[in-house]
């Protein structure tokens, strides 16, 4: 019994935890490239860790808080830019191949040893070093508070502060993507999504509104960046390539062209996966399955359940099933 | 331009006959109120030229149709004007005009906004959106497309309830209304053409181009497509059409130009052009009137044919009376 109330727990903790907050803002700008523009975006880690850079990098360099997230914002917006400029004009598939490898750039641009003092090559940036600006935001003051078993710090490293912020900027984010998605620009995406020649011909500037839509896009990946790494390090290596695909996973279990199913998708890719590793745990004996094990095979798990998914139910749980029907 | 210009008057039959009446059928010739000239258009692809066409001008306010055998370049010549496609000559004498603007580098969304707005062939129906949805998106200057101002619904609500009011009232026009809320995909093959041809009629052309809008529409509902070209020219816009069917042709284009191997072959009336030799020699080839059959014949039962003219041969020998016809055609059989 004790087990499956730690269970439970641990899945919960998972539930509110900063990270999966900022992965859903990432998953959300996500959504407005492939869910409502059709833009295939296959490097949304690559917005996710310049954001983080950019805002890292600034406060670490003594630059005010606000401004280092301005900064932030700003690398994800020249990079859409390099990125859409050559990339809009052409089928979508083509954009799936920049952006995948431009993402790869990035990340192998902050492991080269000669940034060391910028990017802290492999090693990264150790929170501590940047998290300080952040920390003394909080009104939260100091001491701990519990909520039923959830027990944190008010302010400290991983404390509630950064998850009140955190769960905030998703609400926000999420009330930011209806009011687009609501509106006839969102409409002008969704046609876009369907058929751009016929866009075009009723004479709206496809270009101007993807690359618009790539931005937003990115800048919440940047967003999500930056929130991904306040609890934790800058770390290249985990805003890779799995990253992207975790986003994409989270986006098709919620539902992607809505506005929630990236929160939602989001907070079970998580629960699910410390689920699978904490019942393999505690349940499969080590001979079988050692700790480090369980680990690779919730994601093996995650992946099942995403072709699941994809196979059974491609709307998503929150999606419209008539918006899929027709593949004419 | 002379005295003709556009006014309500051509959607009296007499009056087009009229303006038209003293234009050359001659391909190329002048119009007195062109609304699009097109100057030296070239498409190749690769080795093969698509489109090659000196000069063609649209007179404003009637319905001129576009025919052609299939591979004539019609679509690509549609594809060219409204932006789609550049051609191969763009900047080396390629020019085209609609309402006195160059068009040569515009793009196919202004194109689209000066007011000369296209259909396609394969129906480009937004499928999973709704038909009210298609509806809207045909608006032009909507301020909620601005994305600073979408935000903030007070900023286009009012706008969008215009916009909606003009939606259903065009749905309603063309038979759709009571579809409004569902999905374009589960409309049927002609209800998209109808909703294509709404869709471009909501930003207010001044000259439509359809591209085979009867093609795979039953024939009911091609009598209703085809009072709604008629009455959206009685209202003063100018269509410009491709199309196969020939009775569709003749039954409501006021001018016809023809298109074969990418050029333009003949302009003119209906039956005029329908009696063109140079158009049937486009439709049916310029050897339409060999008998193919009979050289069918001729290798298949050659031996055949031989025997029989030996066999007579043989006949006349021995005295027989036969006429000198039948044996003078033996003969010409045999020597092919």
């Amino acid at each position: 019994m004790d087990t499956i109330i730690n269970i439970i727990q641990a899945m919960a903790r998972e539930m509110v935890a900063p990270t999966t907050a900022a992965v859903a803002i990432a998953v959300i700008g996500l959504n407005v490239h492939f869910g409502f523009t059709g833009l295939l975006n296959m490097g949304q880690a690559g917005f996710m860790l310049l954001g983080a850079y950019g805002f890292a990098i600034s406060i670490v360099r003594g630059v005010p808080l606000p401004v280092a997230v301005l900064i932030g914002f700003g690398a994800a917006l020249v990079f859409a830019l390099i990125l859409g400029a050559p990339t809009l004009k052409l089928r979508g598939d083509y954009l799936a191949i920049v952006t995948i490898s431009a993402a790869e750039i990035v990340r192998f641009t902050g492991r080269l040893s000669v940034l060391t003092d910028f990017t802290g090559a492999a090693q990264g940036i150790p929170g501590s070093e940047y998290r300080d600006p952040f920390t003394a935001l909080s009104f939260f003051g100091a001491g701990s508070t519990d909520i039923g078993f959830l027990d944190y710090s008010n302010t400290g490293v991983n404390g509630w502060w950064v998850r009140f912020v955190a769960w905030t900027l998703v609400a926000i984010c999420a009330f930011v993507v209806y009011l687009l998605t609501r509106s006839p620009w969102g409409r002008l995406l969704r046609g876009i999504r369907e058929d751009e020649d016929a866009i075009r011909s009723l004479g709206k500037n496809v270009f101007a509104i993807k690359m618009q839509a790539l931005i937003i896009g990115g800048m919440l990946g940047a967003l999500g960046g930056m929130v991904y790494v306040l609890p934790g390090s800058v770390q290249a290596d985990a805003l890779g390539r799995s990253m992207t695909f975790f986003c994409y996973t989270a986006l098709l279990i919620g539902g992607a062209a809505t506005v929630f199913g990236p929160i939602l998708g989001s907070i079970i890719f998580y629960t699910a996966r410390i689920f699978v590793k904490s019942v393999a745990n505690a349940y499969v004996p080590d001979s079988i399955m050692s700790s480090s094990e369980t680990e690779s095979f919730s994601y093996i798990v995650v992946g099942v359940i995403l072709m699941l998914v994809v196979i059974f139910r491609p709307q998503g749980i929150l999606g419209n099933k008539r918006e899929l029907q027709f593949n004419a | 331009m002379p005295d003709q210009t556009t006014s309500p008057s051509l959607a009296d039959p007499e009056a087009r006959r009229r303006l038209m009446a003293d234009v050359d059928a001659t391909p190329g010739s002048k119009k007195s109120d062109p609304i699009l000239v097109v100057n030296n258009i070239v498409r190749q692809f690769g080795g093969m030229t698509a489109v090659n066409v000196d000069h063609l001008e649209v007179q404003r306010g009637i319905i001129t149709a576009l025919i052609g055998p299939n591979g004539a370049g019609k679509t690509t010549f549609f594809n060219l004007i409204t932006g789609f496609d550049k051609p191969t000559t763009a900047g080396k004498g390629a020019h085209w005009s609609f309402e006195g603007k160059v068009l040569d580098k515009t793009s196919a969304s202004s194109v689209a906004r000066m007011g000369m707005v296209r259909t396609f062939q394969l129906t480009k129906a937004l499928s999973r959106m709704t038909v009210r949805d298609n509806m809207m998106l045909g608006a032009q200057k909507q301020t909620g497309e601005n994305l600073l101002k979408s935000m903030f619904k007070p900023m286009w609500g009012g706008q969008e309830r215009e916009i909606e009011a003009k939606a259903m009232e065009l749905l309603d026009r063309f038979n759709l209304l009571e579809k409004k809320d569902d999905y374009a995909g589960s409309l049927s093959g002609g209800q998209r053409k109808l909703l294509e041809m709404a869709r471009a009629l909501m930003s207010d052309p001044t000259m439509i181009m359809l591209d085979e809008p009867m093609a795979g529409v039953n024939p009911a509902l091609t009598q209703s497509l085809l009072g709604h070209i008629q009455s959206l020219r009685d209202e003063g816009m100018t269509v410009l059409f491709v199309e196969h069917d020939m009775h569709v042709v003749r039954h409501i284009s006021d001018w016809v130009a023809v298109m074969a191997e990418g050029r333009l072959v003949a302009e003119g009336s209906a039956d005029a052009v329908m009696s063109n030799p140079a158009v049937i020699d486009a439709y049916l080839g310029a050897h339409h009137d060999t008998d193919l059959g009979e050289e069918e014949v001729s290798e298949e039962a050659l031996a055949e044919i031989i025997e029989e003219v030996a066999a007579e041969e043989a006949g006349r020998d021995a005295g027989d009376e036969r006429t000198p016809d039948d044996a003078g055609s033996g003969g010409e059989e045999t020597k092919k």
